[in-house]
């Protein structure tokens, strides 16, 4: 590969970069911001941080959040594993096509529907919307993700390696824990993390599903930004922004580290 | 004393009539929708044997071995072990371990916690399982590689590891599935005998799935040869390469010529048979093939002769030319186009260094062979 960076190739980047980042860069710089007003700059300050801790409504929030996005993308994750086993393992069952085309529809489905449904259901049998029911409705929304990808590590599984834990003398369930289990755990944890971040930045439809007592950041940050954007808001986004980045990097070079360990013991295996 | 091939077996239970089977299918039939893969099997495996299942793809030896393991059942039929039916005992009950194709070792689990895994199923102690395993590891000499996971292994270790695992139980029966199929061909001819020899020390009965017939040759104390889902013959190595019971066993097992014909004449165990060219030729060892019988004679090349005169007092001799020829160093391979077309391969084992008869290309050569030489095949 020979890039030769011509003034077109440098500008389409720029631009592109500009447009996808240049909000989150201003972002993050106003939440340094010493001025009250969010537009003005009026010299550097981490006083917003600060304030940030200290704002009552804001943490609690972020602490509902937090409990949601947890607790919903551990259940989804158990729901998700077993959908995704059950579609590719026991592939002549009836009604197959019909149960796994169901089981993908929320991946399309426009989040307004589901959220309405899930009002309308919790409505009709008389639960009162609080903490279960927003975490209730992000289960049945991250599930299908996660048996997305679990269904995609699940295909390419070689399947003797549960014979051979058979052969040798494990029950069906002590070779689930033993051998499956393990083997296809990196494709549950990044369906956990999948889970986890849908469920941390959905508005719409825990608007439908929460009710008084359990808000959650996205639902306090839409509200108090339509009062006026404030820089504490700012600071609660940047500091977001900071958690997923690390997050991301974070996975990315332990990926990456494998990956490379991995290639070194081959090669060495090779040479005897 | 005269015996086919040039082995002679003092271990031969199958032609001992109060010797019991130690595996016996019993008119095995599987079918997978509306594919047949094993079709009214039935089959003798006794106890120690080197047992080889010979096929291509789709003879239904995979199928075989599969039942014996249970990951699948026979849609009819029975399957015995020792006496017991084994219809309905789950693979993880049946005493029988199986090495797989593709090795099937745990990735996530080190040389010394694969071997291990059987003995942990069973609840052996944890002392117990450390001196198995070792002992195991010693066995196929990985000792140095116990903390290592299967990807850090090349492919021959990675098969010691499959073996170790698979024999760590001490089963009964150790079934293997193309045991050799991934290894190249230097590692594939010494790991032969290695898996003889294991299984002479360990006194195990071995099952394997082949479609390498040299491989199954070389290891196995009796054949069978499949062909899709029917059994074609069970025999010793010698007896299939020497006495096939059928046109599709001699030409499945090494090389061989067939004389097709009619028989003309029988005389006691000598028949003359008449080729379609009219050309005759004097076989002997007829069997039940009777006066206008079509059969055919098949000769294995190492046992015809070539050379560029008649030889003198030669029974059966057809004039030819020299089609194609290969010096392979230990012997040479001639191509002999006969005068009806037909080409007949011949090989000569070069037991000195100079020839006193040098053919080359477009030679006139005659072929010729004894009446015993090959073998009549009605089917």
């Amino acid at each position: 590969m020979n890039p030769t960076w011509s003034r077109f190739n440098i500008t389409s980047v720029v631009l592109g970069f500009a447009f996808l980042y240049l909000p989150i860069v201003l972002l993050i710089i106003f939440s340094f911001n010493e001025s009250k007003l969010v537009t003005v700059w009026g010299g550097f300050s981490t006083k917003w941080y600060g304030s940030l801790f200290r704002n009552q409504g804001l943490m609690d929030a972020a602490w509902v959040t937090l409990r949601v996005g947890v607790i919903s993308a551990s259940v989804a994750t158990v729901f998700g594993t077993l959908a995704a086993l059950a579609l590719t393992r026991y592939t002549r069952f009836r009604g197959r096509v019909l149960f796994s085309g169901m089981v993908f529809a929320p991946l399309v489905m426009p989040e307004v529907i589901t959220g309405l449904s899930l009002l309308l259901l919790f409505v009709a049998v008389g639960l009162d919307r609080g903490f279960l029911t927003v975490t209730l409705a992000h289960i049945t929304f991250t599930m299908c993700f996660v048996a997305v990808v679990v269904q995609a590590r699940l295909m390419s599984f070689d399947r003797s390696l549960e014979e051979a834990a058979m052969d040798l003398g494990a029950p069906p369930v002590k070779t689930f824990f033993q051998v499956t289990l393990p083997v296809i755990a990196p494709a549950i944890v990044s369906g956990w993390m999948l889970a986890f971040t849908l469920s941390l930045d959905d508005l719409v439809i825990a608007s439908f599903a929460s009710g008084p007592g359990a808000t959650t950041l996205p639902m306090k940050i839409y509200s108090q930004v339509r009062l006026g954007v404030t820089p504490e808001i700012n600071a609660a986004c940047t500091l977001m922004i900071a958690v997923v980045a690390v997050g991301v990097i974070a996975a990315s070079i332990v990926n990456k580290r494998r990956e490379f360990q991995r290639q070194r013991d081959e090669q060495a295996a090779q040479r005897g | 004393m005269k015996s086919l091939g040039s082995i002679r077996r003092s271990f031969a239970p199958w032609n001992d009539p109060s010797a019991k089977p130690y595996i016996s299918f019993e008119n095995v039939t599987k079918v997978f929708g509306d594919f047949t893969a094993v079709d009214n099997l039935s089959l003798a495996i006794y106890e120690k044997e080197f047992f080889a299942l010979l096929g291509g793809s789709g003879s239904g030896k995979s199928t075989l071995l599969r039942m014996l393991a249970g990951f699948d059942n026979p849609t009819s039929g029975r399957i015995m072990l020792d006496g017991q039916d084994l219809r309905g005992i789950p693979p993880y009950r049946r005493p029988l371990n199986m090495m797989f194709q593709s090795y099937a070792l745990f990735p996530h689990m080190t040389v010394e916690a694969n071997v291990g895994f059987g003995l942990k199923q069973e609840g052996m102690p944890k002392a117990d399982i450390d001196a198995r395993v070792a002992e195991m590891l010693k066995l196929v000499k990985l000792e140095q590689f116990a903390k290592r996971k299967p990807h850090q292994l090349s492919g021959g270790q990675r098969q010691r590891v499959a073996l170790a695992r698979s024999v760590a139980k001490r089963p009964k029966v150790l079934l293997l599935d193309e045991p050799l199929g991934a290894l190249d061909k230097k590692l594939r001819e010494e790991t032969q005998f290695e898996l003889m020899d294991l299984q002479q020390s360990l006194g195990l009965t071995f099952v394997v799935v082949t479609h390498d017939q040299e491989e199954a040759m070389t290891m196995a104390d009796r054949i069978a040869i499949l062909d899709k889902g029917q059994l074609m013959q069970v025999a010793t190595p010698a007896e299939i390469y020497e006495a096939p019971a059928s046109r599709f066993v001699a030409n499945f097992v090494g090389n061989v010529n067939m004389f097709e014909g009619t028989v003309a004449s029988r005389d006691a165990g000598i028949a003359r048979v008449t080729g379609a060219s009219g050309a005759e030729i004097v076989v002997d060892n007829a069997g039940d093939a009777a006066a206008g019988n079509a059969i055919a004679f098949a000769v294995r090349p190492e046992k015809i002769k070539v050379s560029s005169k008649r030889p003198e007092g030669a029974v059966n001799a057809m004039e030819g030319e020299v089609y194609d020829l290969a010096y392979l160093g230990d012997m040479t391979v001639y191509r002999v186009r006969l005068a009806d077309g037909q080409v007949i391969q011949a090989s000569a084992l070069n037991s000195s260094r100079a020839s006193d008869d040098p053919l080359t290309w477009h030679d006139r050569a005659w072929i010729s062979f004894q009446p015993d030489a090959g073998i009549v095949l009605t089917r």
